[in-house]
């Protein structure tokens, strides 16, 4: 604890922000127990197996979650495989190399795409998005429909459309953050770089480098949005509860049961395992954050020099340079 | 502007909290199932018009959410598209009464390429094909019930309702009773294990799914298909006639089920007898407390329901509901009274 000067005020307001700060812990907390209370019976009931088992049968009452994990978690790395290249790419144009008269309009139209309502996206998924998917599934060649990656029949909706409109929904995320972190790279690392010679290209490449950890924490966070997102995913993904490599295959994330099958379900068991799915979302989107966290630490305990512009790449200052 | 204090602003204030004292405000909450919310809404605001110092408030969420918000006491009345189980009903703290109030239809709707007529369907054939026992359009099960129609030899996409949904519990409810192996494999509920096909959120997406999928068959309430303008198959009723939904062959499940109607009106009308029946039909309940604290609003809500049996159903059809038959109504009139106003 640093000793506190000052009078009552000071005081007070250390006490009114550290009650802010210690509620929010609370309210996570809470929110924890909160899950496992009411999940008790499915836990009691299924235990561990409640996340391997693949069987989702309110009638039986059999209640499993793999399916749902696996769904969830293939759609949001999926979505961050597409999403990842193109948020940093309009994040690296619009703070180091747009014209300045195209940089507001692309950062408004950026920001504006994560305003637009999760419904809307669903919406233009299912009229515009799927048929186009139908589209290229019918036009998969034979050969290729064997690999695992494309098995099954042509439906549109499935696996692929729900990861496209996820990374759709985070690039303007990811990319708003990760520009905000290449803008708050000093300006004496780029002017130090070009005076050693360096390219735009490798310029930027250093800047990246600089920035790395925040751009990490931009990409974990379109990640987490990926992991909660609900509305549009469950208007896409078909759910299906299965677990399948199949891009083309109807499948099932953890938010879109819960979406689905709340309002509706009757009987004890089938309310607490839905409650269960929320819990394990819950531990998973944590143990992600706390995963991410300590590899940014990591990064920034063996803090290395910023890697010097190899000398045999380097080229020549330009005579505008000179 | 500064407000002036005007005998005729004091004569107004006067009158407005006669008229209060004169007629006491009456709000009551429900809610429940989705499928009934067009007319209810409709009863609502029309019992309004007649009595305004009634404000009715529904919240259209699903039928599992008006049984469960009537077993805590959160809302007045709740709505179901099924109606309560025994389980239930022992659940909830004071006896809870059925009231039919509009009847609705489930049909199978389809997109078969090159199939312009319109494809008649058995029980034992849509079980069959929910149950992925029937995979190609041009099975001989489908051409033997539509001689002429020159099926196609494609694969069959079942498409199927994600959400829990009373939608589901009538179409199930029916392959259960046509079907011994979709009763023992898959059962009945709100939601189900299905054994294949697609699940799609909510009526509208399942008619654009259809609409969309080559080859798709799904299942919706009549009032979607009519509105979304999709193709819907006639289906063989326990008579053996083929017959296609509508506000008639609908009523007539319910007027062929009033004969051995028990008291409660907890009743599954699907796969009922009679030639111009509706095989997939079912009545829609109001959920109400024999004895609620409240009787003021019991007392209100009598007479709703009174009025809505009554002068009430002529909105049915033009919002894609059958009406009651007269029998039941007549029935339910005589049961209203076990209802304690005061």
């Amino acid at each position: 604890m640093t000793p506190i000067r000052g009078g009552p005020d000071e005081i007070l307001f250390r006490a009114g922000t550290g009650v802010f700060a210690v509620l929010l812990i609370a309210v996570v907390l809470a929110i924890g127990g909160e899950l496992v209370w009411q999940s008790r019976l499915s836990i009691r009931e299924f235990g561990w197996q409640f996340w391997q088992t693949e069987i989702w049968d309110p009638v039986a009452g059999q209640f499993g979650a793999r399916p749902f994990i696996w769904g969830t978690l293939y759609s949001s790395v999926l979505a961050l495989i597409v999403s990842t290249p193109i948020a940093i790419g309009i994040a690296i144009f619009s703070s180091e190399l747009s014209p300045a008269w195209m940089r507001r309009p692309l950062v408004f139209v950026t920001e504006l795409l994560a305003a637009i309502p999760s419904i809307v996206y669903g919406l233009w998924g299912v009229f515009v998005l799927v048929p186009w998917i139908r589209r290229l599934e019918i036009a998969t060649p034979e050969s290729m429909k064997r690999l695992p990656l494309f098995t099954g029949p042509p439906l549109g909706i499935g696996m692929l459309a729900a990861a496209i409109i996820l990374a759709i929904m985070v690039i303007p995320f990811t990319s708003s953050i990760a520009r905000e972190v290449l803008r708050v790279v000093p300006r004496a690392q780029r002017e130090a770089a070009y005076a050693l010679g360096a390219t735009r290209w490798e310029a930027i490449r250093m800047a990246l480098f600089y920035a790395r950890t925040g751009i990490i924490g931009a990409v974990m966070l379109g990640f987490g949005r990926a992991l909660g997102e609900t509305m549009a995913v469950t208007m896409l993904i078909g759910n299906t509860p299965q677990v399948s490599t199949s891009l083309y295959a109807p499948q099932y994330t953890m938010a879109a049961v819960i979406a689905n099958e709340f309002t509706e379900a009757s009987g004890e068991l089938y309310l607490h395992a839905l409650i269960e799915i929320g819990l394990v979302l819950f531990v998973i989107t944590l143990a992600i954050n706390v995963i991410s966290r300590a590899f940014i630490w990591s990064l920034d305990s063996r803090r290395r020099p910023v890697r010097p512009v190899r000398p045999g790449r380097a080229r020549p200052a330009s005579p505008e340079a000179a | 502007m500064k407000l002036r204090w005007t005998p005729l602003m004091a004569a107004a204030l006067i009158a407005s909290a006669g008229a209060t004292l004169a007629a006491q405000k009456v709000q009551i909450l429900g809610g429940g199932a989705t499928f009934p919310y067009p007319i209810y809404s409709k009863w609502f605001n029309e019992y309004n018009k007649r009595h305004p110092n009634v404000e009715i408030n529904y919240q259209s969420q699903g039928s599992g959410f008006g049984i469960q918000q009537i077993t805590k006491r959160t809302v007045f009345f709740g709505a179901s598209d099924g109606p309560m189980t025994g389980e239930q009903l022992l659940a909830a703290p004071g006896k809870i009464l059925h009231f039919p109030t509009v009847l609705g239809a489930v049909v199978p709707v389809y997109n078969v390429p090159g199939v312009s007529q319109e494809l008649k369907f058995s029980g034992p054939l849509l079980a069959d094909i929910f149950l992925g026992n029937v995979t190609k359009w041009n099975d001989a099960a489908i051409a033997k019930l539509n001689p002429g129609v020159s099926l196609p030899a494609n694969d069959i996409v079942v498409v199927h309702r994600s959400d829990g949904s009373g939608t589901t519990f009538i179409w199930v409810d029916y392959l259960a009773k046509v079907s011994p192996e979709w009763k023992k494999r898959v059962g009945v509920a709100t939601s189900v294990n299905w054994p294949v096909g697609v699940g799609a959120k909510g009526n509208e997406s399942v008619s654009a799914q259809v609409r969309q999928v080559p080859n798709a068959i799904g299942y919706v309430e009549l009032i979607y298909a009519l509105h979304s303008k999709i193709n819907y198959g006639s289906v063989q009723n326990a008579s053996g006639t083929f017959v296609k939904a509508d506000v008639n062959s609908v009523t007539e499940a319910a007027a062929a089920a009033a004969a051995n109607m028990p008291a409660d009106f907890r009743v599954s009308i699907t796969n009922a007898a009679g030639a111009g029946v509706y095989p997939i039909s079912s009545f829609t309940w109001l959920l109400l407390y024999e004895n609620h604290p409240d009787k003021a609003k019991a007392k209100v809500m009598v007479d709703f329901v009174k009025w809505a049996l009554a002068d009430g159903q002529k909105f049915a059809t033009e919002l894609g509901y059958a009406p009651l038959p007269k029998n039941v109504i007549d029935m339910e009139v005589k049961a209203l009274a076990q209802i304690r106003t005061q």
